[in-house]
């Protein structure tokens, strides 16, 4: 009997400096697969490390060797005593592991839920596994379903909407407010980490050209380089008010930068287009009286962080939606892994041949009407013989030891199935 | 023709209820099937139509019953026009449960016709009626647009987002679809207007009389050609631009009902039960 296991650990059960030592990279993965897949015990194996995680997934017909080969074989490849990291490690075993597979896979299991780089992640995962040979039937079908189950709940449930970082919630809200951001003008006085990536995150939907003003203008210079943008004197700011749309702000000054009057002002020459301020400064730099001028928005990083816990809330509730999508496509799943076994297997290969039989005799009866009762039954004796002689062959081959050996009866019952359309 | 519009405001209610859902629940099939509800229904009302104008011989707007359900049909085809070109599925919340409420309350009038029908029988008063009630219908989407404006720029500004932050969509197009409504609305209402004059110099032998329904046809035109004028010269738009077309809106039904109702005048036949 087949078993599929999930040895791993992630970000909620290891810290950083555990998950680094054992993390491996893009190059290292496919070494590592194929030696996962020639350990003792693993018929099939996947491995899956992320920034966050690093598990195997392992389809195995004696676990207990397996687990053990695992673990040995993670402290010897890392060069890291098993001792060190044995405790950070679980393990899922049968439809645990299953549910565990899809739950990572939707996002469910990420240190952000809803985050969509993970099924990403997976994919290269499945795909160095099956470059190098590593996975089999169960694997296959298995990452199959999970990618399917996977899509599908980001279809379905509002996990993966909104915003859930800062710069990313600011965006949200300016396209709330322009609808498309092609070409918005966009305004960047001071610098910071936040502030520069709700700027990338604005490029990445062709804002137009990134104006930046600093208190050093050298600054202003080297940051307008890096965004292919235009360097401002901070003098040149109200000016510029009267071309940009969007305001990120993130200055160290210790009072307002730009006050509602100077706004006021230059609304009518703007001809009323709107203005949106992101204030990520502390103390802040938009005064916040601008939030009442008509067609501007002013949000601060209090807003923002309204935002971003309101959505965090939204995704847990979307979440619950989902689990119950896996626990069903864990039970599908189950079905099908039953199916594998032999006997049913045997059980459904005779059910078809007797089926095909006896309707192709019925019907070949129905025109022969002159037969006596005896014909008819020397007719299906002969046919029940005939499908006899045809399955003997293939049923002792499935009862046989070769196919009894675990490595590759899950692989012979895939292809019995497929050949004979058998429905598992 | 009594069962078409039964089946009419049918149609138009299930296409309420899937423009709704879809409001509450945000799946895609249903404001496909509100909208299919709501094209459907169209068809029954526009043949419902067809079948009155054919056994009358004029078309059908000699009581208020009549006038009301060309309305509602008006309405529903402006919204199948904008639908067309801006995909602002949530209007539809707005627009198929208010033309379920015109033609209730037409259905539940008097039928017999009160107008003079040999007044009916010119193709410049057919001009005048349609292109007047498209018009309508359009200053009504107007209104429709501007006040989910209200509603969304007001979750923008207090910040506290909720139920309609993210069931409507931008600003920019909610701003957009009502000016759209507005620049459509007011070029057919202007050649109703003109072709209503032709008409009546036809009729009376005057292009003016100072009747009470032309001076506030006036007036409506004064102010939405104001609103136009304002948001070319000086660029009013959001709020303000929100606010004034929900006004119009009010203007222009007083034009339309106020005026049969309180004041004389020579329009007053065509909503009389």
């Amino acid at each position: 009997m087949h078993e599929i296991l999930l040895i791993g650990l992630n970000h909620k059960t290891a810290p950083v400096a555990v998950r680094e030592c054992l993390a491996f990279n893009d190059e290292e993965s496919v070494a590592a697969t194929a030696a996962l897949k020639r350990l003792d015990g693993v018929a099939e194996a996947v491995l899956i490390s992320t920034c966050n995680r690093v598990e195997a997934l392992l389809v195995s017909p004696q676990p207990e060797t397996a687990i053990a080969a695992t673990k040995a074989f993670l402290a010897t490849h890392k060069q890291i005593a098993l001792e060190n990291f044995a405790d950070h490690l679980y393990l899922h075993r049968g439809e645990a592991a299953v549910k565990h597979v899809f739950r990572v896979a939707a996002s469910l299991d990420s240190l952000v839920v809803g985050e969509p780089q993970i099924l990403g992640q997976m994919k290269a995962a499945y795909r160095t596994a099956t470059t190098e040979k590593a996975s089999g039937p169960i694997l296959n079908r298995l990452l199959h379903r999970t990618f399917f189950v996977a899509k599908r709940i980001r279809t379905e449930t509002g996990i993966g909407d909104h915003a859930v970082s800062i710069s990313y919630a600011a965006i949200e809200l300016a396209r709330k407010i322009f609808g498309t951001l092609d070409e918005k003008q966009v305004l960047l006085i001071g610098a910071g980490e936040m502030a520069e990536l709700a700027v990338e995150h604005l490029l990445r939907q062709r804002s137009g050209t990134i104006h930046v003003a600093n208190r050093t203008f050298e600054r202003a210079v080297e940051l307008a380089g890096k965004y292919k943008g235009a360097a401002l004197r901070i003098e040149e700011i109200p000016a510029a008010l009267e071309t940009v749309d969007i305001i990120i702000s993130s200055t160290g000054a210790p009072g307002v930068v730009i006050e509602r009057d100077q706004v006021k002002g230059v609304m009518r020459k703007r001809r009323n287009r709107p203005l949106f301020f992101i204030d990520i400064a502390v103390p802040r730099d938009i005064d916040p009286a601008i939030n009442r001028l008509n067609n501007a928005y002013v949000y601060d990083i209090d807003d923002l962080k309204g935002v971003v816990d309101e959505n965090i809330e939204d995704r847990q509730r979307e979440a619950i939606r989902a689990e119950r999508m896996i626990d069903e496509a864990a039970i599908h799943f189950g079905r099908w892994l039953q199916s594998l076994e032999v006997v049913p297997t045997i059980v459904a290969l005779r059910a078809r041949f007797d089926g095909v039989a006896k309707l192709e005799t019925e019907k070949a009866l129905q025109g022969l009407e002159h037969l006596s009762d005896a014909d008819r039954k020397a007719i299906a004796r002969m046919t029940h013989a005939i499908t006899q002689k045809l399955l003997h062959g293939p049923t002792r081959f499935l009862k046989s030891d070769g196919c009894q050996a675990e490595s590759n009866r899950a692989a012979v019952i895939d292809i019995t199935q497929k050949l004979f359309e058998l429905d598992p | 023709m009594d069962l078409l519009i039964v089946l009419t405001i049918f149609c138009y209610l299930a296409s309420s209820a899937g423009y709704f859902a879809f409001l509450f629940l945000q799946r895609p099939p249903m404001h496909r099937g509100g909208y299919g509800f709501l094209l459907a229904g169209f068809c029954i009302h526009t043949a419902a139509l067809l079948a009155g104008f054919w056994t009358s011989g004029h078309i059908p707007v000699t009581n208020l019953y009549e006038t009301l359900s060309v309305a509602a049909w008006a309405l529903v085809a402006a919204f199948l026009g904008l639908h067309y070109r801006y995909k602002l599925n949530v209007l539809g919340v707005y627009t198929a449960p208010l033309a379920v409420f015109i033609l209730l309350v037409a259905y539940n009038l008097p039928k017999t016709s009160v107008a003079r029908p040999e007044l009916l029988k010119s193709m410049w008063l057919v001009a005048h009626i349609v292109t007047i009630f498209l018009g309508d219908a359009a200053l009504a989407l107007a209104a429709g647009a501007g006040i989910l404006y209200l509603l969304q720029e007001s979750t923008i500004k207090r910040k506290s987002r909720g139920f309609f932050f993210k069931r409507l969509p931008s600003l920019e197009l909610l701003d957009n679809t009502g000016y759209a409504c507005i620049v459509s609305g007011f070029t057919l209402l202007t050649v109703g207007l003109v072709t209503g004059i032709v008409y009546a110099k036809s009729v009376w032998g005057r292009f003016w009389s100072w009747d009470p329904k032309e001076v506030w046809s006036a007036i409506t035109w004064l102010f939405y050609a104001i609103l136009l004028h304002e948001r070319l010269a000086v660029g009013w738009r959001g709020r303000r631009a929100a606010w004034m077309s929900i006004i119009g809106f009010g203007v222009m039904l007083f034009t339309f009902l106020g005026v049969n109702f309180l004041l004389k005048g020579h329009h007053g036949q065509f909503t009389n039960w």
